[in-house]
């Protein structure tokens, strides 16, 4: 075992290790496959062996400038780089770089005679001029096991294999060994035999029709690893593992909200909306406008700048687009705008680990704030309830981690709400909306209900949901002797009420009017009083004042007669 | 069939003087005197000396025998101990059996 100081580990020296570059399996193994020693990965035909090996061997030129030599026993040099062209990698290029070399070794048992004995010097003197000619760090030997079929003399191949392992092991480079599958042991020709550092297990299983790749990793001496079996795709971008089964319950929690983007709904959630990084399950059954909540929370997500993707297992983008087109949300425009990423699949495309999988890579890649699927139902058409809860809390847990808002819509086929758990994930979820049909006076209409939402103060009433040209909205429902009312009944309740309001008024005005009547007759009757008051005063002063002329008329001439008297004062 | 004037092209290839490549050339040396007399060449390669000479001819065993001429390319690997298989790899049958 070659123990090397190590500087940013300075307790104790570890075993060294060579990144592949992987994505994912460097986190599984913890740095990498073991450094300077041969490593077995072995797998049935076509699980992504060689894609594998070269994924390591390119990656380990263009990243950690370690120059690999490939050794091929199956595919011609120019096949091999043309099959991993599909995978970006330029291998012309590289090979001219002096990066990597491709060797390809030609065994043909027809063209070969054996007579008594021999040793493989060739090989070990070819592979060994490949290494030194461009100072390799990593060498794959693909698939070496082809010297079996090869060669007659099979304890020859055995004695000369572990050789050229504690040969590899002295030129200090790391090594992958790639073995078929055989029947009940990992490798046809027991390679695991004299690869003992570390043994890689690709798989590629099929069940219910739907594939999944797997990967394990069967033993790493001197070293700790996951040891379960992780999923992994290979796409465009080569392979990526995930080590999605890590379930920690630490991550960090926001009190910051979003808004749903319906201004009834967040009005319902104590005003404000959802929590950032929360999940959200919508669920209800069919045609209650979940697809349509879900568009509006995409909608209202891109709207205050930030990204978002949406899965849709159901409908395809187009659809989607245009269907939401009809009720005055234009998500076209965001697509555009680099903002919404509007991925469809249908759900039998992978299993539910590829999905998983796939979920995870468009996230990292587009890092989006909010991200929607519609709908997991779907989801359990490639896998059981169970199955389908275990990957939808690795992806809550993923999503969270990453303060990412997640909306799930679920299609709920019994009504029943007490007896509905919807994947059984209701526990798992934050908040649950559930929308259902009301079915009242020949119609349904839908009902919106907060069955929970954690962590803040939410409304226990029932709304009614109401889908408009103009996009979504909650409305009050009334409450009518026969319970809630909804749709044309409420409509007609409203109706009634309006109608009611016209006719008080109107009795008001007409009340009004017969006061303002009243108070005229009164007024002009309060008039011809004073008139006559008037007429009578004038009466009663011209009797006054003709007695006073009178008297005063009388008083004068009592004074003249007097005087005419004789003057006796 | 030995007066069609044909050259057998022989190449040796051996890493080093080890007693199978040493075995190897003394029993080729003996097959060719013996049947091909006047009519062979043969070129002993030491890969130790010209590791990269291995990749052109895809020798991964040592000692291996390879026969460019005439055709077809045959290969025979092993230190060369039996007769009959050296003879039947190299198309020369002796020449005591008739055509």
């Amino acid at each position: 075992m070659i123990i090397e100081p190590s500087e940013s580990k300075p307790l104790l020296p570890s075993l060294p290790k060579a990144c592949t570059g992987i994505k994912g399996l460097d986190e599984i193994t913890g740095g990498g496959l073991p450094q300077g020693r041969p490593t077995l990965v072995c797998g049935s035909a076509g699980c992504g062996k060689t894609v594998f090996s070269m994924e390591f061997l390119v990656h380990g030129a263009l990243m950690y400038n370690e120059p690999g030599v490939f050794m091929a026993f199956e595919e011609k040099t120019e096949e091999l780089t043309i099959n991993v062209a599909s995978l970006g990698f330029d291998l012309e290029k590289l090979q001219q770089e002096r990066m990597i070399r491709l060797d390809h070794v030609h065994l043909e048992r027809s063209e070969i005679e054996e007579t008594g004995e021999y040793d493989l010097d060739g090989l070990f003197i070819r592979l060994g001029h490949a290494i030194d000619s461009i100072g390799a760090k990593r060498v794959v030997l693909d698939t070496i096991e082809s010297l079996f079929s090869g060669l007659t003399n099979q304890a020859i191949i055995r004695a000369e294999l572990r050789r050229l392992f504690e040969w590899l092991k002295d030129k200090k480079v790391t090594t992958i060994i790639t073995g078929e599958k055989g029947e009940g042991t990992l490798t046809r020709h027991g390679l695991e035999e004299y690869v003992s550092d570390c043994v890689i297990l690709l798989d590629h299983r099929v069940e219910n029709k739907i594939s999944t790749r797997l990967l394990r990793i069967v033993k790493y001496r001197g070293s700790v690893h996951g040891t379960n079996e992780y999923p992994f795709l290979i796409d465009e971008d080569g392979i990526s593992v995930v080590p999605v089964t890590s379930l920690g319950l630490s991550h960090d929690v926001s009190s910051e909200r979003i808004s749903s983007g319906v201004s009834g709904l967040d009005s319902m959630l104590g005003g404000k909306g959802f929590f950032r990084g929360s999940s959200v399950l919508v669920s209800g059954t069919a045609g209650t406008g979940k697809t349509s909540l879900a568009g509006s929370f995409a909608n209202q997500t891109c709207v205050s700048g930030e990204r978002c993707i949406y899965f849709a297992f159901e409908e395809s983008p187009k659809q989607i687009i245009r269907n939401m087109h009809s009720i005055g949300i234009d998500l076209q425009a965001h697509v555009d705008n680099h903002m919404l990423r509007l991925l469809a699949s249908r759900p039998t495309i992978n299993g539910l680990e590829m999905h998983l999988l796939s979920i995870t890579k468009q996230v990292l890649d587009f890092d989006p704030s909010v991200v929607i699927l519609d709908p997991i139902t779907n989801l359990v058409s490639v896998g059981s309830v169970s199955e389908v809860k275990s990957v939808l809390i690795r992806l809550i847990d993923f999503l969270q981690g990453a303060d990412i808002t997640v909306m799930f819509t679920a299609l709920s086929l019994n009504d029943n709400i007490s007896e509905q758990t919807d994947e059984s994930i209701s526990s798992l979820v934050d908040a649950w909306l559930l929308v259902r049909d009301i079915e009242f006076n020949g119609e349904r209409n839908r009902g919106l209900y907060v069955m929970k939402s954690r962590g803040m103060k939410h409304s226990n009433q029932v709304r009614e949901f109401v889908i408009s040209d103009s996009g979504l909205d909650l409305v009050d429902v009334y409450m009518g002797r026969d319970g809630i009312l909804t749709g044309s009944a409420r409509e007609e309740q409203q109706l009634a009420e309006k109608t009611e309001n016209v006719i008080r008024t109107h009795a008001v005005s007409r009340k009004d009017k017969e006061i303002e009547r009243k108070r005229t007759v009164l007024e002009s009757k309060i008039a011809s009083l004073r008139e006559e008051f008037d007429s009578m005063q004038d009466e009663l002063n011209k009797t006054y004042v003709e007695e006073e002329l009178t008297r005063k008329v009388m008083e004068q001439n009592r004074q003249e007669i007097l005087q005419k008297r004789g003057g006796i004062q | 069939m030995e007066d069609t004037g044909e050259i057998w092209e022989l190449r040796l290839y051996i890493a080093g003087k080890t007693a199978k490549s040493v075995a190897a050339l003394e029993n080729l040396k003996k097959y060719c005197e013996e049947y091909l007399k006047d009519k062979y060449v043969i070129e002993v390669i030491d890969l130790l000396v010209h590791p990269q000479l291995a990749e052109g001819d895809q020798i991964l065993a040592i000692p291996t025998l390879v026969k460019k001429v005439p055709e077809p390319i045959r290969k025979i690997i092993g230190d060369l101990s039996n007769k009959e298989k050296v003879l039947v790899g190299l198309n020369i049958r002796p020449a005591k059996k008739p055509e």
